[in-house]
């Protein structure tokens, strides 16, 4: 059995029985768990349908949140990438399905944490974004969504997953490198390509703060699950160029840890310092709460 | 940890710790009164109190008293449900000296008249504690499946509830006993691994000085 303390370990033991990441994991989480491989392929694909749910829903052009700060920018970001935008519709339309799903949780939609509430708009931007604007099969995307867990529960066994103790590092940038992961290996990459991409996804978010105004899941979270797509694409692209990380991947993970220890609290979920202290922050929390 | 701690839990947003957690504290105090609630009065603590609003968390605290699971879409608008089912609700706001920033304390009464008093923290990620259960100090997190049994402080109750969970085969992980008046009203908080069937439930219910029995599922 599988113990998630360390994606070499897993990379090692794909490689070794040439199969994929999430065959690996499949195999690993039917035995850990007493289930059978198909009822956890179901499990899977539903949550997946869970996120293409949420990109419709959260498309819509008079969404809004409870306090009001977000939403409908996600329709935006879909009229406009109908132009081709700058780097192509695929992109823009990727980009819209990040900023959907999040602002559509920001309303008090329905949503899968992967692996937080926070961040739960990057995986369906960048592995739905794959499976529908280039055609691929569904259960590639399921399967891919099992690498990104492992990847997952690697970090979040060697470092944190939560804002509030690593930063926003912690939550979309382990979004951003789950996302990078499952998208090289349903791209055909080798497990240690993988490993790379989830490697450089993390260095280029090492250090993002966790600064909500007024507390709440909303700005900058949603433009931050954008940006979260477009760290996992370029990792993603990179790793399938063949380019290395030159720090190991477990190495990173660990530095992250670090990291986010070394943060102050204020940075870390507390609404007190970064973007939630600035003036117009200070202003908003208390337009929505009152002095 | 498996992986649909990471890719999951499906919920209603917008965040784990000020939704998710907060419905399944209200589920709690529900499956506690084990009655239909007809009134709640709910008294939010620290970060709670300071953002419950933004965060949906008074929706998400009536939403688990009405029984609704975390992903469950009626969720938002459960404050008008609550309204359709007849539960008369009021929420405070207030302080408790060194309680976790996320704590509220939910106070319900169930149509037979029956009531129930719970304090509880939402402590990340959908994780809840429950730290007091009808003014006895308890102590369980949800992560096991978690066997609430009340009864009248009385020689050998203990015994005949965990002799009957050892006859079943089921294993106890955890024991925490608390009794604030020696032959008043007590509390077993026992987290257990794997399974505990109904048969087992309704066995302890009928044991003699039992006055309830709950279970909670894992989260």
């Amino acid at each position: 059995m599988l113990e998630y303390n360390s994606i070499a370990v897993l990379v090692e033991a794909a490689t070794e029985q040439n199969i994929t990441i999430s065959e690996l994991v499949l195999n690993d989480q039917a035995e850990q768990t007493e289930t059978s491989r198909e009822d956890l392929i179901t499990h899977m694909r539903d949550n997946l349908h869970v996120m293409q749910d949420a990109v419709k829903e959260g498309s819509v052009q008079n969404l809004k949140s409870t306090s009001g700060l977000t939403g409908g920018d996600a329709y935006k970001m879909r009229e406009y990438s109908k132009t081709g935008g700058l780097c192509g519709s695929f992109f823009g339309n990727s980009l819209a399905r990040a900023l959907a799903v999040s602002e559509y949780n920001a309303a008090m939609g329905k949503i899968v944490a992967s692996p937080t509430a926070g961040s739960c708009g990057i995986l369906p931007g960048t592995v739905l974004s794959l499976m529908e604007e280039r055609s691929l099969p569904e259960d590639r995307a399921v399967m891919a969504l099992f690498t990104a867990g492992a990847f997952g529960m690697v970090i979040a066994t060697k470092a944190s997953i939560s804002g509030a103790q690593g930063g926003c590092q912690a939550e979309c940038g382990s979004a951003s490198a789950m996302a990078a992961a499952a998208m090289v290996e349903m791209a055909g990459g080798s497990p240690e390509m993988c490993a790379h991409a989830c490697a450089i996804a993390i260095k280029n978010q090492l250090g993002l703060v966790c600064d909500p105004i007024a507390g709440l899941v909303e700005v900058p979270c949603v433009k931050r699950n954008a940006g979260g797509v477009a760290c996992a694409f370029t990792a993603a692209e990179l790793a399938l160029a063949g380019i290395k990380s030159v720090i190991p991947v477990d190495e990173v993970i660990d530095a992250m840890r670090e990291v986010g220890d070394s943060m102050p609290c204020a940075l870390k979920e507390t609404a007190m310092g970064g973007l939630a202290a600035t003036p117009t922050g200070i202003r908003l929390k208390q337009e929505i709460f009152g002095e | 940890m498996q992986i649909f701690d990471i890719i999951g839990p499906v919920m209603i947003g917008p965040s784990s710790s000020h939704t998710a957690g907060a419905c399944r504290l209200g589920r709690v105090a529900r499956k506690i009164l084990a009655d239909r609630p007809i009134k709640a009065r709910i008294g939010l603590c620290g970060s709670f109190a300071q953002t419950y609003r933004g965060h949906g968390t008074d929706k998400a605290l009536i939403a688990g008293i009405l029984d609704m699971h975390t992903y469950d879409s009626r969720l938002r608008n459960a404050l008008t449900l609550a309204g359709d089912e007849g539960l008369e609700y009021e929420f405070y706001l207030t302080t408790i000296p060194g309680a976790h920033p996320n704590t509220a304390i939910i106070e319900l009464t169930g149509e037979s008249g029956s009531t129930c008093h719970i304090t509880g923290a939402s402590i990340g990620g959908g994780n809840i504690i429950v730290t007091n259960i009808n003014g006895m100090d308890v102590q369980f997190t949800g992560q096991y499946n978690t066997l609430i049994v009340l009864h009248k402080d009385t020689p050998g109750v203990i015994a005949a509830v965990t002799n009957a969970m050892a006859s079943s085969g089921t294993n106890i992980g955890n024991f925490r006993l608390s009794r604030p008046q020696k032959g008043g009203e007590a509390v077993m908080t026992i987290e257990v691994d794997g399974d505990v069937s109904d048969s087992m439930i309704r066995f302890l219910r009928e044991l003699k000085y039992i006055t309830g029995v709950v279970l909670i599922r894992a989260i």
